[in-house]
């Protein structure tokens, strides 16, 4: 059981990282193990890289301080080395850090190259993509990186209940689309021909950070509109290539979707204005962001919807 | 302080989510019979705690909870004749298990509204997620609006109006009462029932599993008439009748006691 919710604004900016932790904090009960969030600021012509040198419970112990310092020198001397100039590095938690760039080469051979240094993981790359993701919930999360502050036009999350994995940042949503710019996912359900998916895309090249069925979406979209389908396209593909019980939201850069399963038996609720969409699990979470009575529905069965910023 | 209460003295954390103590909301405005209250800064625990002193040890009939917030597991298991009034939109699993109650929402609902209901009505004036009215014994469950996938999924009896539309699997395994939809119907009306009667007035997107067209009588009408009748609803549209084929279980409808004195 977890929990999953989405916000777009289509009139400019807002605040989205307070916006999403009020949403996931009032379905706490759906999943306290971990929360995440794939937010989407202004796009400028700096890259965004999301990244962690360790997990959030293996980030302290005897040497561990100087192996992160040391292994985030690594990573920016690998940064330059593949002709990267880096703007900005910052870190909230020791262990996950930011930095932004400007590089124009292949978005594959970046991430690959800084996932060679010892405990890097990517979370995200693009130019306003990002995920931000760690242990507890979503008010620990937010106040852990400051997300109160964050304004952007969208952004998804993710509350988690940990089942059949670990309570890491490897099993934690949202997941980025390997490794394309700016695409992530968050997703309730089970996939059941995730192996035969997986197995499909890696022989197309494709790695997967996580053991999780969710990041099989994330790269299925993004590898489909690599070759020119709108996500709104690649999305109705999906629900007859995807077996399972699902509802999923994906987000690029100026669009969020959403798509049931045909048995629609995973929960959504939507609401929609002109300005503003939001999705979640549950309705509470649609209160926790529009205070007032608001006519809501639960998408059907099948049903594949998507909005521009 | 996870566990307290627990007889076994085994203690159970539920990861920071359990509520093992709750205190009586001191917001109650009560005025002879009739009571109302705010639910907007209160727990799910404090809203039932409340619902049920007022109708089980106060006397009150009519309990008006403004501001349910979309809190799920409101006004469960209450087995006692009254009047609730949600000023707003429970959450899931609203009015599961009751008998008796005559409940109005006026917002909308999450999953698994009147879940088990026995008897009572409930209405809600706008929309209501899946599982709606799921194995529902009786009473009258009424949406103003349209509800999602399941609805009277493993339903046993009642009656379920719907004056939208409802999604994939309505009436999915339902073994008696009846369900009347105003609208659209989704795929797998009816799947595999055993019983009842499924009326739907819009277009029907496809059949379950041994759900067939059924023959309308003046009992069909003399129904729909009155419920509509009772819940001012207006006049009724037109409406198709689904029943179940009976090609797909045994349907002798014999106890297992009487079976054994009739097959060998």
């Amino acid at each position: 059981m977890c929990g999953i919710a989405g916000v777009i604004h289509r009139d400019g900016t807002a605040d989205v990282g307070a916006e999403l932790t009020a949403m996931l904090q009032s379905m706490k009960h759906r999943g306290p193990d971990s929360t995440g969030y794939a937010v989407y600021g202004p796009a400028d012509d700096l890259v965004v890289i999301r990244f962690v040198l360790a997990e959030p419970n293996k980030s302290t112990g005897f040497g561990m301080e100087e192996r992160l310092e040391r292994n985030r020198a690594e990573v920016e001397s690998r940064l330059a080395k593949i002709g990267a100039e880096v703007a900005t590095v910052t870190s909230d938690t020791g262990y996950a850090f930011r930095a932004t760039i400007r590089y124009g080469g292949d978005l594959k051979a970046l991430a690959d190259y800084l996932e060679d240094v010892p405990g890097c993981e990517v979370l995200s790359l693009g130019s306003s993509l990002e995920i931000i993701k760690d242990l507890g919930d979503a008010q620990t999360v937010s106040g852990q990186y400051n997300l109160g502050s964050f304004r952007g036009t969208h952004g998804i999350g993710h509350v988690r209940m940990a089942t059949e994995s670990e309570v890491d940042l490897a099993s934690a949503h949202p997941y980025w689309a390997y490794p394309f710019a700016d695409v992530a996912v968050v997703h309730n359900g089970q996939l059941t021909n995730y192996h035969q998916w997986r197995r499909r895309l890696e022989q197309h090249g494709h790695r997967f950070q996580s053991e999780c069925d969710s990041e099989i979406i994330a790269v299925y979209l993004a590898e489909y509109m690599a070759r020119g389908l709108s996500l709104e396209t690649a999305m109705k593909h999906s629900l007859d290539d995807l077996d399972g019980v699902f509802t999923y939201v994906c987000v690029t850069g100026n669009e969020l979707g959403i798509a049931k399963d045909e048995m629609a038996a995973k929960p959504l609720v939507l609401f929609e204005s002109d300005p503003l969409v939001a999705v979640a699990t549950e309705e509470a979470a649609i209160r926790a962001l529009v205070k007032r009575e608001v006519e809501t529905r639960d998408p059907y069965e099948r049903e594949v919807l998507v909005w521009q910023v | 302080m996870p566990g307290s209460g627990s007889r076994s003295g085994v203690s159970y954390d539920a990861r920071g989510l359990v509520e093992p103590h709750a205190d009586m909301p001191t917001n109650i405005e009560v005025d002879g019979g009739r009571a109302r209250f705010d639910a907007a800064d209160l727990t799910i625990r404090q809203i039932n705690m409340a619902l049920r002193k007022l109708i089980y040890n106060d006397g009150v009939t009519d309990v008006t909870v403004l501001n349910p917030s979309s809190k799920h597991s409101l006004a469960v298991g209450i087995l006692k004749r009254c009047r609730i009034h949600f000023e707003g939109s429970p959450g899931w699993f609203a009015c599961g298990l009751i008998d008796g109650p005559e409940v109005t929402i006026n917002g909308r609902v999450g999953w698994s509204v009147a879940e088990n209901m026995m008897s009572g009505v409930v209405t809600i004036e706008r929309s209501a997620g899946s599982l709606t009215g799921a194995a529902i014994r009786g009473g009258d469950l009424i949406v103003k609006g349209d509800v999602g996938a399941r609805t009277g999924i493993d339903q046993k009896g009642g009656t379920i109006i719907v004056t939208g539309d409802v999604g994939i699997n309505t009436g999915f395994m339902m073994q008696r009462g009846r369900q009347i939809i105003c609208g659209n119907a989704g795929m797998n009306l009816g799947d595999s029932m055993y019983d009842g009667a499924i009326y739907v007035a819009g277009k029907v997107r496809s059949l379950g599993v041994d759900c067939v067209p059924g023959e309308w009588d003046d009992a069909d009408t003399e129904l729909i008439e009155r419920k509509f009748r009772i819940h001012g609803l207006g006049d009724p549209p037109e409406f198709q009748k689904f029943v179940c084929g009976k090609q797909l279980h045994n349907y002798d409808a014999l106890e297992p006691s009487e079976r054994k004195l009739v097959i060998h």
